[in-house]
């Protein structure tokens, strides 16, 4: 990773600019060219230390529906389960953590019935309780992560 | 253009348009309008006004946590005294390690937790004096807590947006 690359990573987790050519502009910022801008970002999305570049949309504004939900799975059927509940399009993403609620998964569906319809649909599918926990209240939701010290 | 806080079906195609990202080339915001039959002017001013009403949180990178070496993540919750937990959670919440922060329902008597905190850090050892400083601050008003270190990512698709039309609660293949 080259100087450059730790402090677009740094520097532009926001505030992209929105303007004819926003590359050139953010090139002043730092030091560089436009051409440069865009081939660096191009590799470091390529190589995929960067998931994605682009606007962040928050999805409970545009009428989707969010919950966190989490099974406690028997060890010996956590593949067959993760598998069924792979398997709808609605689920977002899906860790597996240890604890006895060892299954945790984001739903993001169209409206809130058919958030709760996936949900009954899992439990049938997997004959497992699926726990809901629903944001009741955001104190915090930003993801912006320094390139550590130590790192490359 | 519209300059109310509503989002129009024009604002949906061109949420559609970028919800991938935006193309990497001199004129980004051209080349998404030719896709949609938008000129650049509107375009931005478009994209401007969903930032302006928090329907964009923001523009620009975002990073693979793993691979800028966050590999050790872990979603620390806590039982909170029920009048006290907003409080402590935007405190907790403004700790700059900390993500996400959220108060979510207690599912009693297995979860007794209300207060949840993801954690990302390098390793486990920074983890554990994250929660030694989230444990001193909200003091006696947490009864107990646990961290769930995530063991495997199971699946990670990009936060697509709803889909238009309702497409059931079956798997679907679309």
């Amino acid at each position: 990773m080259t100087p450059l690359d730790r402090a677009l990573i740094n520097g532009l987790q926001g505030g992209f600019p929105v303007c004819d050519r926003p590359f050139a502009e953010i090139a002043k910022q730092f030091g560089s060219d436009e051409t440069t801008i865009i081939s660096r970002i191009a590799a470091l999305q390529e190589d995929g230390v960067i998931s994605r570049f682009g606007p962040l949309y928050n999805t409970e504004m545009l009428g989707g529906a969010v919950t966190l939900a989490a099974i406690a799975v028997p060890e010996e059927r956590f593949d067959e389960v993760a598998d069924i509940v792979n398997g709808f399009d609605e689920v977002a993403h899906n860790y597996k953590r240890h604890d006895r609620l060892n299954m945790w998964f984001v739903i993001l569906a169209q409206s809130q019935d058919a958030l709760f319809d996936v949900i009954a649909h899992i439990r049938t599918a997997t004959g497992l309780d699926v726990l809901n926990f629903p944001k009741e209240q955001e104190y915090f939701l930003e993801l912006r992560l320094e390139v550590p010290d130590d790192q490359f | 253009m519209t300059s109310s806080d509503t989002v129009d079906e024009i604002d949906h195609a061109l949420i559609r348009a970028t919800q991938n990202g935006l193309p990497l080339t001199p004129h980004p915001y051209r080349d998404i309008g030719l896709g949609i039959g938008l000129g650049p002017d509107d375009v931005e001013q478009r994209l401007q006004r969903l930032q302006d009403i928090g329907v964009i949180r923001r523009i620009g990178i975002i990073p693979n946590h793993y691979r800028l070496g966050y590999r050790a993540n872990g979603m620390s919750v806590w039982d909170v005294t029920d009048d006290r937990v907003d409080n402590l959670g935007f405190q907790i919440g403004a700790l700059h390690f900390v993500s996400h922060c959220y108060r979510r329902p207690r599912h009693l008597p297995d979860w007794p937790f209300n207060l949840f905190a993801m954690i990302h850090a390098t390793t486990r050892d920074e983890i554990d004096t994250r929660i030694a400083d989230i444990a001193s601050i909200l003091g006696k008003e947490c009864r107990s807590h646990r961290v769930l270190f995530s063991e495997k990512i199971l699946k990670k698709t990009g936060l697509r947006l709803p889909k238009p039309k309702r497409c059931g609660a079956r798997p679907c293949s679309d």
